[in-house]
């Protein structure tokens, strides 16, 4: 109408459309490309990122025996609020085959939000765990019953020998300090917690898989976002070849039962560890699934401490088996020549007594067969004072310097730091800063430490140590540092004694005569050219260890063992025929002296020894 | 004779409007389909999905819309008391025919589907106000004139704000004030409505808040104060009115001013002298007008007592009168409550779904919040969340855009009327479109309290979309038939 005096408000009415529709395009400018928040939100609400957990690595001995596998166990998971009012309890727990009462209380536990923080109606809440297949056969098969209940898989470690316990180690769930300090580990892992699985643990963890996932406003999982685009597959563990020899493992354990102590079993050419047994130790398998926690705390009550490893933890005086050390210190260093006599009065000799019967004077291979205490403490003493006492005691105290470097360079005295063994302890060679704490410097001569030429006194060492000790002889001058892995060449960690190659003859010459005439002859196998050495440590802990180190064959040693029972008396009676056996077992791959066998591996020792 | 009239028909129809209309239905169903998508989703067509029965609704309404075209125009003029009446009865009888939908009885069944008579009574009561107020002798000229039309829409929207409990589509009729401003309604009534609702906001947001100026209510009266000098210094036109709002605005700033830099030293009371200001000022104009006996400025003292007592007035409707649920959708909006799990849920999530859509969005079917069915309603009342999440801001624009086209239209076509009564009801076609998009949209933006109204052709739902189609379609009609009067 063009007589409206109204007219212009359609400019009015449509300036309120266009200001209208400008003001909230201004609205999503700001929502759609200003604020940066939203698009996370959208993601927390819709995105499930769900672990997939990789199977671990199997770990193998060094014939390709399968030690450690995976067996899988199975959750029972219920979400509350899928399961309707009709629910049949009664048949559930009767399929499960547990009372009402338990029901309610587990229930009661996974609604008290205290004890179960992530707990939500929407979400699959564990109601059992760590259950068998034959565990949840039943209840598998009725499943379309019961609407919420889920059954989950994950694994577990199994084992296929009750042996080598402390090597393999276990796997347990992390705990906070894991997960702060590698950002791999979320709650709920598994991880290595000891031993080889915690030494090869970023090895045979793998990698976890992610899958995301997306789940609506109730919770439920819709299927994978974008196709799974996202999605990271799980690398499975690598496998570890372990350089054990289980064949031996089950024997010097066998062995060993009833008795505290440890076995060592090195190949001297490669450090390969064959053995390294440690009593009491326990079966693998109570250290997994749900009683883990339950038999590791009764495991650390045990007065027996079966926890410790002792093979590479328990610090013992080496005793006579030290002599060969020292025998070879003295030669080198010139002290003494393989054809130095010296003389001997039996029980009756001074400063030491010596505990054998035999000719006198001795040179060296009869002074190592009859392990003559008074040889050694003159042939110790006579390196001592080569070169007197000098000024303030300065030309000995060097001199023992020198001693001590030598002897440390057997690999006594100090961790192996560059293998792959995960708990030990360092031994002790005493150390020139020691004596002159205790006696000034000027205090303290060749009689003040005399108990070491015989491997008493401050000394201490693991049984690992001795096999290595044995292994550096058998090699006459190196030895390779003893190692777990099968797959890891360690020819480069190959240490140097700072010894001669002749000097070695008459010493390898005089452990032989061990096996022969000395202390060892009574569990010698002629064929089999055993070389060894026996020690009866004092200690302060009640009866001698007994100790034994060897190898065999004499000529091209392949095998170098330490053995250390505690509190058993003569190392000849009881470490030697372990490790003439384990000698025997791994040379022939069986072991033919049942007897023997019987006699020793039924042999208590030890009451408070428990079989776990 | 009628045949060729109903050729003509077509030559006539606005096409641009019905291509408009086309568009946003079409893009509308789709996003229905979108939002109502899950994962084991069955077809498009499937009717046993919401897309699959809206596209039934969509051809229904197709066919509606052409036999509204095929009808002569003179039949809806005929009809149009008898419909109201009509509608009337039938709104009364809703309530008692109807089942209560989450508190709404708004709904009857018919067999396998559900209408909600509240939205055609829309048309219908557009119509009426028409057909009144395109009477040759009608003008707007006092307020007693708009008393009828007030009626006509008042009554319906009574009826179904409290017995049928939809506030919603209730508050539609509002969207005739525009019709009446555009038929000569004072714009100081718009005015106020804008003033009103700034008073509410303000006195319900800072009632209860200790302001820099004073603590709650008495800042409020200052600021309600300032307010009204501003109202009246642009409405009205009387140089000293404007005089006198100047000095009230000049001095209470002053006294503010003065008031701030004494506090520095020594504490100032300030509700006292918020209130000492008022009182001065109700005091001086009253004063003067006495005074100059210009009875005006009385006015202007009596403006600011009924503006004092709005405000409390306010405060007494937002406590005592609204709904719990309205008024912490109102107190959500305005920030005063956190309640993200529940009554702030449906708003945060839908900023969340338009928000993480960025600037082209997820692309179609594969936005996550609305997929998962984060937000709520999201196939009727926030079916925009579909559009912000999955075509993002491109998308949103895109859609406001056709909208605002497709109104300017319908205000062009208004405006090309020689027919009073079209004129007025095309408008009023306009203002329920316009009032539509502007709750739906500002809704789900969250610039505007959660008031459940669907988004024309965009929300799930047969009867809003027949609704709509039915306003649209006799629109068409009687636009198509501007020619024929001429005849």
């Amino acid at each position: 109408m063009i007589n409206d005096k109204y007219y212009n408000r359609r400019y009015v009415i449509s300036g309120i459309a266009v200001v209208i529709v400008l003001v909230y395009i201004i609205r999503l400018f700001y929502l759609q490309i200003i604020d940066q928040s939203t698009k996370d939100q959208a993601d927390n609400n819709a995105l499930v990122k769900q672990t997939i957990y990789p199977s671990r690595g199997l770990i193998y001995d060094r014939n390709g025996e399968l030690l450690v596998f995976n067996q899988p166990i199975y959750e029972i998971t219920m979400t509350m609020r899928e399961m309707g009012k009709d629910w049949d309890t009664t048949a559930f727990c009767a399929t499960l085959s547990i009372t009402r009462a338990e029901f309610d209380g587990r229930i009661a536990e996974i609604k008290d939000r205290r004890k179960n923080r992530g707990y939500s109606r929407w979400t699959p809440q564990v109601f059992m765990s760590q259950l068998k297949k034959e565990d949840i056969a039943t209840i598998q098969e009725s499943l379309f019953l019961f609407p919420g209940i889920q059954i989950r898989k994950r694994t577990l470690r199994d084992y296929t020998y009750k042996a080598a316990a402390h090597v393999l180690g276990s796997v347990g769930e992390v705990n906070q300090n894991d997960i702060d300090r590698d950002p791999y580990y979320s709650r709920g892992d598994y991880s290595g917690r000891d031993g080889l699985e915690r030494t090869y643990e970023k090895e045979l963890r793998g990698e976890k898989g992610m899958e995301v996932l997306m789940r609506d406003v109730r919770g439920r999982i819709k299927g994978s976002y974008q196709d799974g685009e996202l999605d990271v597959t799980a690398k499975a563990g690598t496998d570890l070849h372990t350089t054990l020899d289980i064949k031996l493992q089950l024997l010097a354990e066998e062995l060993l039962a009833g008795k505290i102590g440890s076995a060592v079993a090195i190949e001297p050419k490669t450090g390969e560890i064959l053995a390294l047994v440690s009593n009491p130790s326990w079966n693998p398998k109570v250290l997994v699934g749900k009683d883990r926690s339950k038999n590791y705390n009764a495991l650390l009550k045990d007065p027996t401490k079966p926890l410790m490893n002792r093979a590479t933890q328990a610090m013992y005086p080496p005793g006579s088996t030290f002599k060969t050390v020292q025998a070879l210190v003295c030669l080198e260093q010139g002290g003494i020549t393989p054809n130095t006599l010296y003389p001997c009065s039996g029980p009756g000799s001074k400063p030491i007594k010596c505990t054998h019967h035999h000719g006198s004077p001795v040179a060296l291979d009869k002074a190592i067969e009859q392990s003559c205490n008074p040889y050694f403490w003159c042939a110790f003493r006579d390196l001592m004072e080569k070169d007197g006492y000098g000024k303030d005691n300065e030309a000995f105290r060097r001199r023992y310097e020198l001693w001590r470097e030598t002897v440390m360079s057997f690999g006594l005295g100090q961790k192996f730091t560059d293998t792959d063994l995960s708990e030990q302890s360092s031994g002790s060679i005493p150390s020139t800063r020691l004596f002159d704490k205790f006696y000034g410097k000027t205090g303290w001569k060749a009689i003040t430490i005399r108990s070491l030429s015989i491997g008493q006194g401050e000394i201490l060492a693991t049984p690992l140590q001795l096999a290595n000790q044995a292994a550096a002889i058998a090699n006459e001058g190196y030895y390779i540092t003893p190692h777990l892995n099968k797959n890891d060449s360690m020819q480069t960690h190959r240490h140097e004694i700072a010894i001669q190659k002749k000097h070695f003859e008459a010493v390898k010459d005089g452990m032989h005569r061990v096996m022969v005439y000395g202390t060892g002859r009574h569990y010698a196998i002629d064929t089999l050219h055993m070389a060894g050495k026996t020690g009866t440590a004092q200690n302060p802990h009640g009866r001698d260890h007994a100790i034994f180190i060897g190898f065999a064959p004499v000529e091209n040693p392949q095998i170098a063992v330490a053995v250390v029972v505690e509190n058993a008396g003569f190392g000849a009676t009881w470490a030697c025929p372990v490790a003439s056996m384990m000698i025997e077992q791994y040379l022939t791959g069986e072991m033919k002296r049942k007897d023997l066998k019987n006699r020793i591996a039924s042999a208590v020792l030890n009451e408070s020894v428990k079989k776990w | 004779m009628r045949a060729s009239r109903n050729g003509n028909i077509w030559q006539h129809v606005d096409w641009i409007t019905i291509g408009l209309f086309l568009l946003l239905a079409l893009f509308g169903w789709l996003n229905i389909y979108g939002a109502s998508y899950t994962f084991d989703q069955t077809g498009i067509f499937d009717f046993s999905n919401r897309a699959g029965k809206q596209f039934a609704w969509l051809m229904g309404s197709l066919a509606l819309g052409i036999f509204l075209l095929l009808i002569d125009y003179k039949t809806y003029d005929v009809l149009t008391y008898f419909a109201y009446g009509a509608m009337l009865l039938l709104l009364l009888a809703t309530p008692f025919l109807a089942h209560d939908i989450k508190g709404s009885m708004s709904w009857i069944s018919l067999g396998p589907v559900s209408l909600q008579p509240a939205e055609f009574a829309k048309c219908v009561v557009a119509l009426t106000i028409a057909k009144y107020m395109g009477r040759y002798d009608y003008k707007i000229r006092t307020w007693r004139d708009l008393i009828v039309p007030f009626a006509i829409i008042g009554v319906p929207a009574l009826i179904i704000m409290v017995l049928q409990k939809e506030t919603g589509s209730a508050l539609v009729f509002a969207s005739f004030l525009l019709v009446f401003y555009r038929q000569g309604m004072s714009g100081y009534v718009l005015w106020m409505g804008v003033a009103a609702v700034a008073l509410f906001i303000i006195s319900i947001r800072f009632g209860g808040v200790p302001l820099p100026l004073g603590t709650g209510s008495v800042g409020i009266l200052t600021c309600m104060l300032v307010l009204t000098a501003v109202e009246i210094y642009f409405l009205c036109k009387e140089h000293y009115i404007r005089y006198q709002a100047l000095i009230m605005i000049s001095s209470v700033v002053a006294v503010y001013a003065i008031c701030l830099i004494v506090n520095i030293w020594i504490a100032v009371p300030f509700d006292w002298v918020a209130m000492g200001v008022v009182l001065a000022l109700i005091g001086y104009n009253t004063f003067i007008s006495l005074y100059w006996r210009k009875y005006m400025l009385l006015f202007v003292a009596a403006f600011t007592l009924l503006c004092i007592g709005y405000t409390h007035a306010c405060d007494f409707v937002f406590q005592k009168v609204l709904q719990p649920h309205q008024r912490i959708r109102i107190e959500v909006l305005l920030g005063m409550k956190e309640d993200p799990a529940g009554a702030g849920y449906n708003v945060n999530q839908a900023r969340i779904a338009i928000g993480s859509g960025r600037f082209f969005g997820k692309g179609y079917l594969k936005g996550t919040q609305t997929k998962l069915q984060f937000v709520p309603e999201q196939d009727t009342d926030f079916i925009f969340c579909t559009v912000g999440e999955e075509w993002g801001f491109v998308g949103s624009v895109a859609v406001l855009l056709v909208y605002l086209v497709f109104i300017l239209r319908l205000i062009f076509i208004a405006e090309r009327q020689r027919n009073i009564t079209t004129r007025i009801y095309a408008y009023a076609v306009a203002g329920i479109f316009l009032f539509h998009l502007t709750i739906n949209v500002g809704m789900v933006l969250g610039l505007l309290p959660v008031i459940g109204i669907p988004l024309p052709f965009f929300s799930y739902g047969g009867s809003s979309l027949w609704g709509f189609t039915l306003l649209l379609f006799i629109l068409l009609r009687l636009d198509a038939a501007r020619m024929e009067q001429l005849n």
